[in-house]
Parts: C-alpha cells; structure tokens; sequence
C-alpha cells in the first residue's frame, strides 16, 4: 500500500497540470492583443503564409493573420470545409478556395456576403475567367487572387521535326499525329480525378458546347447537361484518339498533372497540355541539379489545342479565390484582410515566388514577372479565352460522375459516354443511384 | 482417435484451482462485483462510442439529408436502401470487397502460421529480433503502407517494372493500376504485407498453448512432424485460429486506405467502406451514406453471426477461460 500513495499523487498532480494546460491554450487566442483571423489555404510553396505576414504588418494592430493548411487535393479541402461550415464553425474567417466548389459555398451560405463598394474594387481589372469564377447568381461571392490556366507545352525539338508550326494554333488531330509520327508522347491528364474533368470540360467548351446548359437550375433534378450534343461528341472523338493512338503513353489512365510533368522531362516527351507549374519546376529542377539545363531550354509553350480548326478553344480556368466564413466573429476584418491578401504587389509577389498567376491583368507586365515567366503573356492570353467547370452547387456529383463515365480514356465510345454520363449524372442527381 | 486433445478443463485450469463448482462463494461474489466495478466504465464509455454513432446512422438513413441543404431534410423511409440494393455499384463493390478479404484472409492465414511456427521455434538467442522484424509491417500506419506499395508500383517512381521486368507479362511500361485485376493485385499483397504480423501474433498466442506433453507423447509414439502437426498442433489451436481469422476477416472487409490511397476507386477496385465515404464524405448526402454504412455494419455482423454460429467459434476459450 505504501508504494502506491505517491505514485496517485503524482497522477493527480499530472492530470492537473494537463487539464490547466488545456484551459490555458484555450484561453490565449482570446484575450489581449488584435483579433487574430484564420486564413485556411491550400498547400503552396509558402507564398501565402509570407503574405499573411505582410498583410498583419500592414494591418499595424489591427488584426492579425494566422494560416492553417487543407488537405492537398482540392476535392478534400472542399470536405473539410464544407464540413466544418456545416457546424457553423466561427474559426473559418478566410478561406482559399477552388473555384467549382464556390456556389456550392455560396448557396449553402457559408459566405459572407461582399459589400458592392469592396467588389467594385476587388473585380477592378481582374481577367473575364476569374471574375467568372468568384461570381454565383450575378454576385461576387468571393475575392478573386490568383487565376491558372492550362497551356499546350511542346518539345521545340519534337515540333520542329514533325514540321508543326507552332506560331499558329494547333489543334488536337495535329499533336496526335505530330506526336505519333515522332514516337513521342503527348501528356494528358487521363486519372480518374478532378484533372481529367478539367480536361472533359475543356474539350466540350473548346468544341462549342458546355457541360451544364443551364447553371442557374435551383433544383438538383433540373440540371440540363450537354454531353449527348454535337461538341460532347467532339471531345469524346479527341478523348478516344489520344487513348488509341498510344500517345498518352503506359500510364494515360493513371496520370495525373504531376506525373505528366514527370514524363516532360523525360526522353519521350513531345506534348503537354498542363499548368504553368511546369516552368518553375523545370527551373528548380535544373537549379537542384536533377534536370539538364537543356532540357527547359527546349520547351515551348502555346495556346491550348484546339478540337476544331476554326473555332478558338477554351482553356480550363482554375486558382484560388478567397471566401469569407459566413460564421467569422471579424468578418469587416477578414474582408478587409482579403483586399490587402489580393493586392497587385501580393499577386506579383505571388507569381514570381509560387508560380501561381495573378487575377489582376496588371501584373502581367510587371517587368520582374516578365523576367522570371517569359510565357506571362500565353498566360494571359489563355486567360481571357479560359472558362470555369460547370457551375453549379452540385458541381461534385457532376464532377464525380464524368469522372467515372470518361476513365479510363480508351473505354470512351464518343457514340455512348455522353448518354451514359447524362443518364448517370441524372439519376444521381435526382437521388436515384449510387454515386 | 483422429486427433488429440486434452478436455478443456484440464488443458487451462491452473494447477493451483479448486475443482469444485458448486456453489459461489462470498469471495468470488465479492470479486464478481469488483469485476463489473472495474469494467463497468469501459464499459459505458463503448456504449457510448459506438452504439450512439450506429443509432444515428440507423436513424439518418431514412432521411434524404444533404449536409449544404439541412432545411429540405425530408423522411424517405427505406428509400435508401432500396436506391442503394438496387444499384449494380454497391454489388460490384461487395464483390470486390468480399474478394479482397477472401484472398487477403487466406494467404495471411497460411503465412501468418509459418511466421507464428518461426517465431516459435526460432532460437531463444534471435527470438526478440525476429519478432520485431516480423511485427515492423504491423507497426506502419496503412496510409503510409500504402503510399510505399503505390510508389513501388507505379511507372513514374517505381522499382517493381524493372525488377521484375524478366516475368513474363510485366515489362517497364507495365501500368499496374490500369486495370482491376493488377490494381487488386496490389492492392492485396499491401495489405498481406501488412497485416500479416498480426494473424501471426495470435497464432503464436496459440501455439504457446499447445501442451507440451502431447508433443512429447506423439514424438514417443513415433509421429512424424507432419503428423503432429496435423493431429495434435492445429487440432489444439483451433480456437485461436478461429478468432485470428474472424478479427481479420472483419478488419478486411472494412479495406480503406489502400483503396482510397492507391487506385482511389478506379477500374471498379470500389468497396464498400469506399462507396459509404463517397456518398457521405464526397458527396455530403448524409441519408445515402448512413444507408450504405448501415449495410457494411450489418456485412460484418453477418460475417461475425457465420463464425461464431456456423464454426462454433469460442471467444473466451481463445483466450484461455476454458
């Protein structure tokens, strides 16, 4: 009995040491000092959290910004948001956000909404994509930062000799002949993931069409998609010829954006359509001594292929804008922090450091990110022809679904896969079928 | 006499037990109740975490609720289930799933047996490090295990291709998550790999059961170690392999991680535990969801009901309570 006496005491005196440890954390962000605002970002090389410094100095007192980092994949950052909204938690003053899933937050009202004087300024000189992006039902829902489109990326080598002029714009027959004449590849998101209905919607939109007719349906069962229409059945031809012709190489049902930036680098690489990305990478890469120096210097970049030759096409348009948390105890404050976290000096800031391009037109003629991004004009350009997924808070269910229809890209029958995928969208949409 | 067993009561009892059973004791009431005082938390605090999520689940799945849109809750009844029996997904995700844990349970069963005899009978100088060895895969958390299997086998960072290049069948452009059977493929020998150490464990808790003296007896009579094996090793250890296969059984039909890290649902690689994250997780529509977690719950108490029932599965004579 004797042995056990202080053996108890210490026990307790742990536990009570524990419990007012506990209650002493939880007592620090509340007392004293300026209000301290949680920015939820995505994953980056850093930027954000440096601009979240620069914004709580500018802020001199007034807040002060604290990042806490989502889940790499943005369907997951979406989960945890959406799940923590959905508890009204009031810790979500600012969040970065991937566009699709925008009126989703909106219609749920997890945002909060945008004074008119703010959004004027905020949306002032903002690329056309982007300000589609952050709007839902005609409003600015969300502050636009930063905007990414994807560009064809070519081998300058495997261009050349396969006699493609790549100052004119290509189109998507073209690369796979280039390609195959050459015994190259041309990288394609083909995984079944987000990045293949990025690439989906940018062939329907390039063909003419778009994925859902009318975005403005309030009801789950009157979304009208249009897949079964002359441009689904394009995108699904230039689907199935990339998967017949064995350009997208071994890996076409597995390879997602990071793989194909891979296979770039490699000896087979010819084509790619892919995010800027590509650039910083390959630059590090030479830098860490893992890549030649003559390989980046071999690379080409263009418009996004086209699917027919005389109708422009519509690169996917991604980023990140920034929400407000519609249960944020400072939401004049995080506004107020969203307008520093989007100012041109941050977005160039964020270009040059992150290789994440600007919303703002304006900083595309920086001279520094001119310098460091000699395709900021491609760039640019891309942008303003880009268009956003489909919009609609349902965007999940539509995104899951043709993922599940078009994958693996050498099973799509440009006859089939846009009935079928309608057919499934549908029934899911209306409760009918498992997902 | 085909086999050779001692009565349970002989086999567990410790020498120093009285024989008696008629009749309790004021002692062994006294320790009955300090039983129930001990287990008596633990007790409430299971009940608590997991008969209150399956009610909730049970009751959600009536509902078509959709997590961004709580104020259009609706009652359905069975809807749900009939949504979710009638879809060729949830069947074809209860045949994968049933597969993995037919092949995975079978092969670990086999292994996990050979590792628990090494461990045995492996000399009491290396004993301590061949066990560590053996539990290290037990030990990785199976995201992580997964990861390491993914990156393995993939094209871009993988060893596996060029490796096993010389196989027929497989060469270095070999895509072994394009395509169901090779992703099932890998998909089973990472969760082999890793959780083989624990069928092993208690198949080795066991072995260590196994009376010596009826070893002794067989080996005097001149059998031979098949033979002991055979008629006296397995025959004595029956409740443990039981057991060791009814806990991996039902730990194998919930496979998740590997799913979710490796293939992510692809090529119809679905199971069920999988299908319930999307519907609940991804596609936020809790009705659905609690549905299809509901029947996974009611899988694995069916599973749990044919080993109990049908092999007369012991629990408490696993664990030596005769």
């Amino acid at each position: 009995m004797s042995t056990t006496r202080p053996r108890r005491r210490l026990l307790r005196a742990v536990l009570g040491a524990a419990l007012a440890a506990g209650a002493l954390t939880a007592c620090s962000s509340g007392s004293g000092g300026p209000p301290s605002l949680t920015w939820y970002i995505n994953p980056d090389s850093g930027g954000q959290a440096e601009i979240a410094k620069r914004c709580t100095d500018a802020a001199q007192g007034r807040y002060t910004i604290r990042t806490a980092l989502l889940p790499r994949e943005s369907s997951e950052q979406r989960q945890q948001l959406v799940r923590r909204l959905a508890a009204n938690d009031s810790s979500i003053d600012i969040m970065s956000l991937d566009p699709p899933y925008i009126p989703e937050f909106a219609e749920a009202g997890f945002l909060a909404p945008i004074p008119q004087d703010m959004a004027a300024r905020v949306s002032d000189g903002v690329v056309d994509s982007a300000l589609k992006g952050a709007t839902w039902r005609d409003e600015l829902v969300t502050v636009p930062f930063w905007a990414n489109t994807q560009l064809l990326w070519y081998r300058k080598s495997v261009a050349e000799a396969a006699g493609l002029d790549m100052t004119e714009p290509v189109t998507w027959d073209q690369l796979v002949q280039a390609a195959r004449s050459q015994g190259k590849q041309l990288g394609v998101q083909g995984i079944r993931a987000e990045a293949l209905t990025v690439w989906v919607n940018a062939l329907v939109a390039s063909a003419g069409g778009s994925i859902i007719e009318n975005s403005d349906a309030t009801k789950p069962e009157d979304v009208r998609l249009g897949l079964e229409t002359p441009a689904g059945e394009e995108a699904a031809k230039v689907i199935r010829e990339v998967a017949d012709a064995g350009v997208g190489g071994p890996a076409l049902s597995t390879a997602g954006e990071d793989a194909n930036v891979n296979a770039f680098e490699g000896p087979d690489a010819g084509f790619m359509v892919n995010w800027p990305f590509v650039w910083p990478r390959a630059q590090s890469g030479v830098e860490g001594g893992t890549l030649d120096a003559a390989v980046p210097q071999d690379y080409g970049w263009a418009l996004y292929p086209r699917v027919t030759p005389d109708q422009e096409s519509h690169p996917p348009y991604g980023g990140i804008n920034l929400g407000v948390g519609a249960f944020s105890a400072h939401k004049d404050l995080a506004l107020a922090a969203t307008e520093c976290i989007v100012s041109p000096e941050n977005q160039a800031y964020y270009f040059v450091s992150n290789g994440n391009p600007a919303a703002k037109e304006s900083v595309y003629t920086d001279p520094e990110v001119v310098k460091e991004f000699p395709m900021a004009p491609v760039i640019l350009e891309s942008l303003r022809l880009a268009v956003p997924r489909p919009q609609t808070p349902y965007y999940s269910e539509v995104s899951e679904g043709l993922q599940r229809e078009y994958h693996p890209p050498s099973s799509v029958d440009p006859q089939r896969t846009g009935r079928e995928a309608t057919d499934l969208i549908t029934a899911v949409l209306q409760k009918k079928e498992l997902l | 006499m085909s086999t050779t067993t001692l009565p349970p009561g002989e086999k567990t009892r410790p020498a120093s037990a009285p024989g008696r059973r008629a009749g309790i004791s004021d002692r062994s009431r006294a320790e009955r109740k300090l039983g129930w005082m001990l287990a008596g938390p633990a007790f409430a605090v299971m009940l608590l975490v997991t008969a209150y999520p399956i009610l909730q689940a049970v009751y959600d799945s009536l509902f078509d609720f959709r997590l961004t849109d709580p104020d259009n809750k609706s009652f359905t009844g069975l809807s749900n289930y009939g949504v979710i029996l009638t879809d060729r997904i949830w069947w074809t995700s209860l045949a994968v799933t049933l597969l993995i844990t037919v092949v995975t349970v079978a092969v670990e069963l086999v292994l996990g047996f050979a590792l628990a005899l090494v461990m045995m009978k492996a000399l009491s100088a290396i004993r301590p490090v061949i066990r560590a060895a053996i539990l290290i895969p037990y030990a990785v958390i199976t995201v992580v295990s997964a990861f390491a299997w993914q990156y393995a086998f993939s094209l871009d960072s993988g060893f596996v291709n060029s490796w096993l290049g010389w196989l027929p069948g497989i060469s270095a452009d070999t895509d072994w998550f394009g395509g169901t059977w090779k992703s099932l493929f890998v998909v089973c020998i990472a969760e082999i790999w890793k959780t083989t150490p624990f069928i092993s464990l208690l198949l080795l808790a066991g072995l260590a059961q196994v009376p010596e003296v009826l070893q002794e007896a067989a080996k005097v009579d001149g059998a031979t170690w098949w033979q002991r094996m055979r008629r006296v090793t397995i025959p004595n250890m029956k409740a443990a392999i039981m057991v060791a296969l009814l806990f991996r059984s039902l730990d194998a039909f919930r496979v998740f991680d590997s799913i979710f890290i490796m293939t992510g649902g692809a090529n119809n690689t679905e199971t069920v535990s999988f299908l319930a994250y999307r519907q609940t997780i991804a596609r936020l529509e809790i009705g659905l969801g609690s549905a299809v977690s509901v029947l996974l719950f009611v899988c694995v108490v069916l599973i749990c009901a044919l080993f109990i029932k049908g092999f007369k599965v012991d629990l408490a004579s696993a664990r030596g309570e005769g």
